[in-house]
C-alpha cells in the first residue's frame, strides 16, 4: 500500500510524523523513531526567551563577581567554547540531520521578531528541512485587541519569510476568533503549512500553598475531535498543509484525521506512552485498514470526508448542543 | 606620542601577562588587591595560553599565602619557574618560605600589589607597610611606579633573577597601580623571549633537586657553621645590583625604555630633592617639571632597587648641588626613629661622607616623612608642601602629609593654590554611580575605546566606598596627548566632564565643586528636562551658572528598562558620555562602543547585544540639554549625613566619614587603638530600597518568619502594653497579640526601616499569612517608599521609643517568641538579599548582650567592621556585643583565646568569692558560685546577684575586693562566637579550627558557607561543590565539597549542626540555642546563598529550599549529650532527597554555566555529584541509624 503524502512540500513515505517533544533530545531515541516508521521529526522546541534567560543569568553571574566594591572589581571570565543554548540546539539538529534519514522539522518559539529571524535563519543554515513556529502566546491584555494579535503572527511570518527559504509551517492555538480567516492571511503571508493545534500547559492550583503551579498533562484521544473538525474545514479551502497533532494516539485518530483533510498526524503523547512500537502498530493497521476498504493509496483518503467533500457539510459547522445534551443519558441510580 | 603597539590594561593584568610568559608553576591564593593577577593567570590557563616555551602553566589554587608560599618553594627547588601574586597579610605569611628561598639562592620572582598592615585596623588599600615588612628576608626589591613600569620591571624582574640567583620582590602600589587601568605600550612576546635565557633556565633546572644527582638542602647547622654559612651568601647580593642594571641596558636596548637602579629627574644644579618609592613618584615628577620651569631647582631620586641597596649607585645619582633631602616613606614603623628609606639614605649619606671621596662637600641635610598610608591621596599641593618645607631654616623631621596631626603636630602644610602646568588636551572626567549600576565597567570600557581608537593617552581609576549593595563609586578618567603620571585624584575646579548616574547623589555629594570651568554636567534623572533644573541643590546651581556648565540630562533608568537592561544604565551612560563629551567623534564613538559590546558578550548571547544596541540607539533621542537659568532658584541643600540627634561620636565622626570627609579628621579625633562604639549603623541610612514591605495586621499570624529572614534587620517586632500606644504617632499599626504566653490587652507590632531596607523582598516571600479573598495579599506587601518614608521614620522613631519585651519571658525555643528578642545588630552594609546576615542578626538576639564575637577576615568582617559605620550594637542597658577581627587565618584561635581568658578570670572571680566569703556573705557567694544560668531566667537572676556583690564589694577595703570588681562580671555566662566564611573555615583557617574543636572548650563555631570566597569577588574554596564554575575554577571545580561536618563529628565530643534557614527556619534556631547550651565546642555550618551563585537573591529562601531538598545540603545535628541518654548522637533533620539534583543545579549559573562551556564535563560531574549527594546522605543516615546500647558502666568506679 502506498501510504506516502506531502507534507509543506516535502514528500514523505507516510503521514506519521513524531511531533515537538522530549523524544528529539536525544540520537538513540530519534533512530528508533525512524526505525519503527517515523516518516519525519518535528525538534523540541527552541524557546528564545528560554535563551534571554540564559543570557540573562550569565550576565548577571558574571558581574555578581564585580559587584563594585573594592575587593571584587573583576567580572568572571567566561572560559572560551560558550555554548550558548541555540548553539546546543543547532549542533543537535544538525546531529539529528546526519543521524536520521527523514525530513527534521525546527520548531521555533519567538517572542521577538529579531528573535524569529536570527533565530529562523540560523535553523535554516544548520540544515532543518523545515520550520515549525510553534506561537506560545497567551493572549490576555485587556488593550490589545484580537486583530492585534493577529497582526504579531502575520507580522513575524511575513519577517521571516523573507529571511528564510525553507518551508514554514504555523502551529496555532484553537483560540482565535475568526481562524479561518486568519489560516488564509498566513497563507498569504508565506505560510506553507498549519499544525493544528497547539496544548499550552494549564496552571494549577496548589490547595496547601495555594499558589499557581505549572502542571502538563499528556493528551488524550478525546483532544482530537476539535482538531479533525477544524481540518477538516480548512481542508481545500485554504492553500496549506495541514498537521493534526493533539490526540492521535492510535490508528484510529489518524485515519480520522487524514479523512478529514490532515496531511499528516503528529503523535507526541502516544509515544511517549508507548514508545516506537506504537509507529509500527500504527502502520500496520493503517495498511490493513486501507487494504481492507480498498483503498488505491493514503492520497485517495485524505480530505475524502473534509466539509468540502462530507455528504452533509453543515455537520462540521452545526453547533447542536441540545441534540447532544438530550442523548446523554445519565447512569442508573443517579437521577432516578 | 603614538605608541606602535598600545594595549590598554590595568596594574595587575601587566603583571600576570609576564608572569604567565615566564613561569611554569604558579601557585595562588585571593588577597585585595593581588587576586586579580591569579585570576588572569587562572583563566589565561583555563585557555591553555602558553608560556614563552610553549607549554601552559600549571596555576593552582592553594589554602593560605603561606600554602602558596610553600608551594613555590617546593616548585622551585625541583626546577619550575614558580611564583605568585600577593599582598599584605598574604606577604607576611610568606616569610618563612621567603627567607629559606632567598637562604638557598633560588632564582623566583614574586609579584605584590602592595597594601597596608592590619594593625588597628585592616585596611585593603594601597601603602608599603607589607613590602618593607619584608626588606630583611634577603629578597632584591625592584618598585614599579606606573603600570607601564609593572609590565617593564616584570619582565627585568623575572630576567635578573634567573641571572643573579636573588630571589625577587617586583612591587607596585595596591590600587593606585594595580587596579589603574591606562594605556601602555605592549612588550611583546618576543621580547620577553629575548631577556629570557634557556642557558639561565637549563642551569635553574641543574641546580634543582632530583633523585638523578641527589643532593641534600636545607640542612640543619651548629653553631660552628651556622654563621659563615650566612655570610657565604654575600658575593651574590654584591653583584645583584649590576646584574638588574644590566637586565634593564638590555630591556632599553629591545625597548628604548632605559630604567636605572635610581632615576633622577629634574635640575641638573637642584638643592631640593625628595627622594621616593612608588607611584607617588609620577606625581613628584609632574611637580618637579612645573617647578623647574619656574626656575625652582628641585629635583626627584625614584629608588627602583630597594634591595639590596646600591648606595654608591643611589649617591651617584643625586646632583652634588643637592643641599636638602626629603626622603618619603609610605609605611610607619611605630617606635622607630624613622622609616626604612630615610635610614638607608642617612646609612648612605655618612658612609659616603666618611669615605675618601666624599660625592658631596658638605652632607646634605636629610629629613624623613611618611605620605598615603592606605592609599591616603598624595598630590601635588601636598608635594609642593615638602618641597617648601625643604626651604624652611629648620625643615620638620619626621614630617606628615596629607593628614592633620593636631597631636603630634608633624603634619607640613599643603599649599592648596598650586597647581601644576596642565598638558594642553588634557581631558578629566569624573562619574558618580554606584557598584551594581555598571558605572565602572562602562568606564573600563570607555578607556579602552579611547586608548585602542586614538592616540590619546588614557587613565582610569575608581574609588569604591565600603559598602557591599549600594556601594557608591567614583571613577576618575582622564585623556591626554601626554603620558599620564597623575597619581592622584581629579581635584576640585578641575573635571572637564561631570556625570551623576544615580539622582540620589545629588543630596549626597558636591560633585560640581569638582568642574572646572565650561565644563559639561550630565544627569541621569527620571525628572523632564524642564524641570530637572529644580532638583539640583543650591550649590550645584551656582556651580553650573558661575562656571557656565554645560547641563545635560537623560532618564537612563528609563531607556534601559524599555530596552531590556534592567538596572545597568551602564550603556546607556557612556553611550551619554561620548556623544557630549567630544572625545571622539559621535559616529565613530557609536561604533565602538557598539563593537565593545560585541566583543564582551557576542559569543555568549545575541540578544544581550541587540538589547544593548537598541540601548546605545535610543539614547541620543533621549538626551536633553537643559536650559540654564541666570539665577540660582533652588533652595535645597545637602542632607545631614547622620540625624541631628545621634550621639557626639556619631556626630563628629562617623556623620563626617558617611559624608565623605574623612580625610579633614585631625589625629586627635581617632581612636588611638582602634576602638570604636557599637551601633553607628543606626545612623547611616542607605535608602536604597524603591519599595518596601507594609504589614498588613489584620492578616498577620505573629509567626516571626520576617524578623528572622531579614538580612538587613529592617523589620522588627515588639510586644508592649496598652499603655504605650498612647501617644502614637497616627499611622503606627499594632494589634492585640495572641498567644498563651502575652497577658491579655499585650499589642504587638511590626515595623520596617524605611532607610534601612533594601527592597530584597524576603521577609513578604517568607510570609505564610495570605488574605482569604485575594492570595496575592499577604500580612506583608511590598509598597513604593517614597511616599512611606517619612511616615514610617517617624514610626521608627516611636517603635525605638517602646520598651522591649522581658527576655526573661521570651520562649526562645519558639520562633514567634524569639524574634521578640532585641537585634542587636544593625543594618549592614551587606548586599540585597545577603544569605549570611540572618544567622548573625541570631546570635545577636539570642545571646548578644552577652556574647563575644571573634569574626574572621571576609564579607562578615567587612559589613560587620568596615567604617564608616558598623551594625554591632548594644541595648538600653548597655550590655551588647563585643565583637573583634584578628586575622583571616587565625580566627578560631582569637576566638578560641576568649573563652581561655572568660575561663581563667571566671575560675579567679569564684577563687576570690571563697576568698571573701565572710565578708560578702556564705549565702550569696554560695549562690553565685552554684548558680544554674541555662536560660534567660537564670542570667537575670545572676545578673541581679553580681550587682548585690558589686554593691557589697564597695564597702569592703580590700586588695581582693577590688580585684574581685574587676572581674566578677565573668560569672555571668559568656557565650563565645567565632564567625567567618568557609575561606576561612575551610582553607587558609582550617588549622585552628581543627584545633579549637579538638580543644574541648566551650566556643561556637558559625561558618557561613557560601561555597565560595564571597568578599574578594569570587573565587573557589574547598566548600566549592562540584561542577561549580568559580573564579580560579573557571572550567568547573572537578573535586567535591570537604565535609567539614563528618570531620567535626569524628572527635565525639562536638556539637555539630548544619542548618540552611531559609529550608527549615526553628531547626536553626534549635540548632543554635543547642550550640550555646552546649559546654563544649560547637560547630554550625549554615548554607548562605550568595551573589556569586548566579541566583537573583530574591530567590534566597527557594534555593535554601532546593539545596536540601536535592540533597546538596543535609540539614543534620550531632549532640554528644545524647549519647549520656543512650541515644544516638546524630539526627538527620531533612528528607532523603526528593528533587532531582539538575533540577538544583539548573537554577544556579553557577552550575549551570558549566553545561553551556563544557557539557560533557558538566554531565560527567553531575553524575558524580549525584552519587555522592546519594551516598552522603545514606552514609548519615545509617550513622545516624547506629543504636547505642547502655554500655556496662563500672557502677562501682562511677561511685566511687
Amino acid at each position: 500500500m502506498d501510504l506516502s503524502t506531502t507534507y509543506l512540500g516535502l514528500e514523505l513515505k507516510n503521514p506519521l510524523v513524531a511531533s515537538a517533544s522530549p523524544l528529539s533530545r536525544s540520537l538513540d531515541s530519534a533512530r528508533r523513531l525512524e526505525d519503527a516508521g517515523m516518516a519525519a521529526l518535528v525538534m523540541y522546541s527552541l524557546f528564545e526567551e528560554e535563551l534571554l534567560n540564559e543570557q540573562q543569568a550569565l550576565e548577571h553571574f558574571m558581574h555578581g563577581h564585580d559587584i563594585g566594591n573594592p575587593e571584587a572589581t573583576s567580572p568572571l571570565e567566561v572560559p572560551g567554547g560558550y555554548h550558548s543554548g541555540l548553539d546546543d540546539y543547532l549542533e543537535h539538529l544538525h546531529r539529528l540531520k546526519q543521524a536520521l534519514n527523514v525530513p527534521v522539522i525546527a520548531s521555533l518559539n519567538g517572542i521577538s521578531a529579531g528573535g524569529w529571524v536570527e533565530n529562523g535563519r540560523q535553523l535554516q543554515e544548520a540544515g532543518a528541512d523545515a520550520l515549525e513556529l510553534n506561537t506560545y502566546y497567551i493572549a490576555a491584555d485587556i488593550a490589545e485587541s484580537g486583530a492585534e494579535v493577529e497582526a504579531r503572527y502575520i507580522d513575524l511570518l511575513t519577517e521571516l519569510r523573507q529571511h528564510v527559504t525553507i518551508p514554514i509551517a504555523v502551529k496555532l492555538s484553537p483560540q482565535f476568533s475568526s481562524l479561518a480567516e486568519l489560516a488564509q492571511r498566513l497563507a498569504t503571508a508565506g505560510a506553507d503549512g498549519l499544525v493544528l493545534f497547539n496544548r499550552f500547559y494549564q496552571p494549577d492550583i496548589d490547595l496547601e500553598t495555594l499558589e499557581v503551579i505549572p502542571s502538563l498533562q499528556l493528551s488524550t484521544p478525546d483532544d482530537l475531535l476539535l482538531r479533525m473538525r477544524w481540518i477538516a474545514m480548512l481542508r481545500g479551502r485554504v492553500d496549506l498543509s495541514l498537521a493534526a497533532t493533539g490526540g492521535v494516539h492510535g490508528t484510529e485518530q489518524v485515519l480520522k484525521v487524514l479523512l478529514a483533510g490532515a496531511d499528516v498526524a503528529q503523535m507526541c503523547s502516544a509515544l511517549l506512552q508507548h514508545g516506537p512500537g506504537r509507529l509500527t502498530d500504527v502502520l500496520h493497521e493503517l495498511t490493513s485498514w486501507l487494504d481492507e476498504h480498498e483503498y488505491d493509496s493514503l492520497r485517495q483518503l485524505i480530505g475524502s470526508v473534509s466539509q468540502q467533500k462530507t455528504s452533509d457539510p453543515a455537520a462540521f459547522e452545526r453547533a447542536n448542543y441540545m441534540k447532544v445534551l438530550d442523548s446523554y443519558t445519565p447512569p442508573p441510580g443517579v437521577w432516578s | 606620542m603614538a605608541l606602535t603597539n598600545a594595549v590598554t590594561l590595568e596594574g595587575n593584568e601587566a603583571a600576570a601577562y609576564v608572569a604567565h610568559l615566564c613561569s611554569d608553576v604558579i601557585a595562588i591564593y585571593p588577597i585585595t588587591p593581588s587576586s586579580p593577577m591569579g585570576e588572569y593567570c587562572d583563566a589565561w590557563s583555563a585557555h591553555e595560553r602558553p608560556n614563552l616555551w610553549g607549554s601552559v602553566p600549571e596555576v593552582i589554587e592553594m589554602q593560605s599565602e603561606a600554602g602558596a608560599a610553600g608551594a613555590v618553594h617546593g616548585a622551585l627547588q625541583t626546577g619550575a619557574l614558580a611564583t605568585t601574586f600577593t599582598a599584605s597579610q598574604g606577604l607576611l605569611l610568606m616569610i618563612p618560605n621567603m627567607y629559606k628561598i632567598a637562604g638557598e639562592l633560588t632564582s623566583a620572582v614574586f609579584h605584590v600589589s602592595a597594601r597596608a598592615l592590619a594593625t588597628h585596623a585592616l585596611s585593603i588599600f594601597g601603602d608599603h607597610s607589607d613590602v618593607m615588612s619584608v626588606r630583611q628576608t634577603g629578597w632584591a626589591m625592584l618598585a614599579s611606579n606606573s603600570i607601564q613600569e609593572v609590565m617593564d620591571m616584570a619582565l627585568i624582574s623575572h630576567a635578573a633573577t634567573l641571572e643573579g640567583r636573588v630571589p625577587l620582590l617586583h612591587f607596585f602600589d595596591g590600587f593606585r597601580t594595580s587596579h589603574e587601568v591606562g594605556k601602555i605600550e605592549l612588550v611583546d612576546a618576543a621580547t620577553v623571549r629575548t631577556m629570557i635565557s634557556d642557558e639561565l633556565v637549563q642551569a635553574h633546572r641543574a641546580r634543582a633537586l632530583s633523585p638523578d644527582r641527589p643532593v641534600v638542602r636545607g640542612t640543619s647547622q651548629n653553631p660552628d657553621v651556622y654563621f659563615q654559612s650566612r655570610e657565604a651568601v654575600n658575593p651574590f647580593y654584591k653583584r645583584m645590583p649590576d646584574v638588574v642594571q644590566t637586565a634593564m641596558d638590555r630591556f632599553a636596548e629591545l625597548t628604548g625604555r632605559q630604567y636605572r637602579l635610581f632615576d633622577y629627574v629634574g635640575a641638573a644644579d637642584a638643592e631640593r630633592v625628595v627622594v621616593i618609592i612608588g607611584s607617588g613618584a609620577d606625581a613628584v615628577e609632574e611637580v618637579v617639571e612645573t617647578l623647574a620651569t619656574q626656575g625652582e631647582k628641585v629635583g626627584l631620586l625614584k629608588v627602583r632597587l630597594y634591595r639590596p641597596f646600591a648606595a654608591s649607585a643611589f649617591i651617584d645619582a643625586l646632583p652634588t648641588s643637592t643641599r636638602r633631602l626629603s626622603v618619603l616613606d609610605r609605611t610607619k614603623e611605630p617606635g622607630s626613629d624613622g622609616e626604612p628609606l630615610y635610614k638607608d639614605v642617612i646609612t648612605a649619606l655618612v658612609n659616603d661622607q666618611q669615605s675618601a671621596n666624599p660625592h658631596f662637600e658638605r652632607m646634605p641635610r636629610i629629613v624623613g616623612g611618611r605620605y598615603g598610608l592606605a592609599s591616603k591621596e598624595f598630590n601635588p599641593g601636598m608635594i609642593k608642601g615638602i618641597f617648601d618645607e625643604l626651604d624652611k631654616a629648620t625643615p620638620k623631621n619626621d614630617f606628615t602629609v596629607g593628614i592633620i596631626d593636631d597631636v603630634g603636630h608633624s603634619n607640613l602644610d599643603i599649599d592648596e593654590a598650586f597647581e601644576i602646568t596642565k598638558v594642553e588636551g588634557l581631558t578629566q572626567a569624573m562619574f558618580y554611580g554606584l557598584g551594581s549600576d555598571g558605572t565602572v565597567s562602562a568606564n573600563k570600557n570607555t578607556i579602552k575605546i579611547i586608548g585602542e581608537e586614538t592616540d590619546l593617552h588614557a587613565q582610569a581609576y575608581f574609588v569604591y566606598d565600603s559598602k557591599k549593595a549600594g556601594a557608591a563609586t567614583v571613577s576618575h578618567l582622564r585623556f591626554s596627548p601626554q603620558p599620564i603620571r597623575s597619581s592622584y585624584l581629579i581635584g576640585d575646579d578641575e573635571a572637564n566632564f561631570v556625570a551623576c548616574h544615580q539622582v540620589g547623589f545629588i543630596e549626597r555629594y558636591d560633585m560640581l565643586d569638582k568642574a572646572a570651568d565650561g565644563a559639561v554636567f550630565l544627569l541621569n534623572s527620571p525628572t523632564a528636562p524642564d524641570a530637572v533644573w529644580g532638583t539640583l541643590t543650591q550649590r550645584m546651581q551656582k556651580h553650573v551658572i558661575d562656571k557656565k556648565l554645560r547641563f545635560y540630562t537623560i532618564d537612563a533608568i528609563a531607556v534601559a528598562r524599555e530596552t531590556g537592561m534592567g538596572a545597568r544604565i551602564n550603556t546607556v551612560m557612556q553611550t551619554c558620555f561620548f556623544a557630549i563629551s567630544g572625545i571622539l567623534p559621535r559616529d565613530q564613538a557609536i561604533a565602538s562602543i557598539k563593537r565593545a559590546v560585541e566583543k564582551t558578550y557576542g559569543a555568549k548571547g545575541k540578544s544581550i547585544v541587540e538589547r544593548n544596541f537598541a540601548a546605545i540607539d535610543t539614547t541620543l533621542a533621549q538626551l536633553h540639554e537643559v536650559a540654564v537659568p541666570d539665577a540660582v532658584s533652588s533652595d535645597l541643600s545637602k542632607l545631614l549625613p547622620v540625624a541631628a540627634e545621634a550621639p557626639e561620636f556619631v556626630r563628629k565622626i562617623t556623620g563626617e566619614l558617611i559624608a565623605g570627609h574623612g580625610d579633614s579628621l585631625p589625629v586627635s579625633l581617632m581612636p588611638c587603638d582602634g576602638t570604636f562604639p557599637v551601633g553607628t549603623a543606626r545612623w547611616d541610612k542607605r535608602n536604597l530600597a524603591l519599595e518596601i514591605p507594609v504589614w498588613d495586621a489584620e492578616l498577620c499570624i505573629f509567626c516571626g518568619k520576617c524578623v528572622f529572614v531579614c538580612p538587613h534587620s529592617a523589620i522588627r517586632c515588639k510586644v508592649f502594653p496598652e499603655s504605650a500606644v498612647a501617644d502614637a504617632p497616627p499611622t503606627f499599626k499594632h494589634i492585640p497579640v495572641k498567644g498563651k504566653e502575652f497577658e491579655s490587652g499585650t499589642l504587638i507590632s511590626y515595623q520596617v526601616f524605611p532607610e534601612d531596607c533594601t527592597g530584597c523582598t524576603l521577609c513578604v516571600d517568607v510570609c505564610p499569612a495570605k488574605s482569604k479573598s485575594d492570595s496575592s495579599h499577604k500580612a506583608l506587601n511590598m509598597a513604593l517608599q517614597p511616599p512611606l518614608r517619612e511616615q514610617e521614620n517617624i514610626n521608627l522613631e516611636f517603635f525605638y521609643g517602646l520598651p522591649e519585651f522581658d527576655r526573661t519571658q521570651v520562649r526562645t525555643g519558639t520562633m514567634k517568641s524569639a524574634m521578640l528578642l532585641e537585634t542587636l545588630f544593625d543594618a549592614s552594609g551587606a548586599c540585597v538579599g545577603c544569605g549570611e546576615t540572618p544567622y548573625v542578626k541570631l546570635v545577636s538576639q539570642l545571646f548578644g548582650d552577652r556574647a563575644l564575637v571573634a569574626n574572621a577576615t571576609g564579607c562578615s568582617s567587612i559589613y560587620g567592621g568596615n567604617l564608616p559605620s558598623t551594625p554591632w550594637s548594644k541595648n538600653a542597658d548597655g550590655r551588647g556585643v563585643a565583637w573583634s577581627n584578628s586575622l583571616f587565618e587565625d580566627n578560631a584561635e582569637f576566638g578560641l583565646g576568649f573563652r581561655l581568658t572568660i575561663d581563667k578570670q571566671r575560675e579567679y572571680a569564684r577563687e576570690l568569692l571563697s576568698r571573701l566569703a565572710d565578708d560578702l556573705g556564705k549565702e550569696l557567694v554560695g549562690a553565685l558560685r552554684e548558680a544554674v544560668q541555662d536560660d534567660e531566667a537564670g542570667i537575670h537572676e545572676q545578673r541581679e546577684r553580681v550587682t548585690e556583690l558589686k554593691t557589697k564589694l564597695v564597702g569592703i577595703d580590700s586588695a581582693e575586693a577590688r580585684e574581685l570588681e574587676s572581674v566578677a562580671d565573668t560569672l555571668v555566662r559568656k557565650s563565645v562566637w567565632i564567625i567567618g566564611g568557609d575561606g576561612w573555615a575551610y582553607d587558609i583557617g582550617f588549622n585552628g579550627v581543627d584545633h579549637t574543636l579538638a580543644s574541648g572548650r566551650n566556643v561556637n563555631i558559625l561558618v557561613l558557607d557560601t561555597e565560595v570566597y564571597s568578599n574578594t569577588g569570587g573565587q573557589a574554596s574547598k566548600a566549592t561543590p562540584t561542577g561549580a564554575v568559580a573564579k580560579f575554577a573557571t572550567g568547573g571545580k572537578e573535586l567535591g565539597k570537604k565535609d567539614i561536618v563528618q570531620i567535626a563529628m569524628s572527635y565525639g565530643h562536638v556539637y555539630v549542626a548544619q542548618v540552611a534557614f531559609g529550608a527549615k527556619d526553628t531547626h536553626t534556631l534549635k540548632a543554635f540555642l543547642e550550640a550555646d547550651s552546649y559546654d563544649g565546642p560547637s560547630l554550625i555550618v549554615a548554607y548562605a546563598p550568595c551573589i556569586e551563585h548566579g541566583v537573583h537573591l530574591s530567590q534566597n529562601l527557594r534555593q535554601q529550599n532546593l539545596a536540601v531538598d536535592s540533597g546538596h545540603w543535609n540539614l543534620l545535628r550531632h549532640d554528644p549529650r545524647r549519647l549520656a541518654e543512650n541515644k544516638n548522637p546524630l539526627q538527620i533533620d531533612s528528607k532523603r532527597p526528593s528533587v532531582p539534583y539538575k533540577d538544583f543545579l539548573a537554577t544556579e549559573t553557577r552550575f549551570s554555566m558549566l553545561f553551556r562551556t563544557d557539557s560533557a564535563k558538566a554531565r560527567h560531574l553531575l553524575q558524580k555529584s549525584e552519587k555522592r549527594n546519594h551516598d552522603r546522605f545514606f552514609h548519615y543516615e545509617q550513622l545516624a541509624g547506629i543504636s547505642f546500647p547502655e554500655t556496662e558502666t563500672d557502677e562501682e568506679e562511677s561511685a566511687g
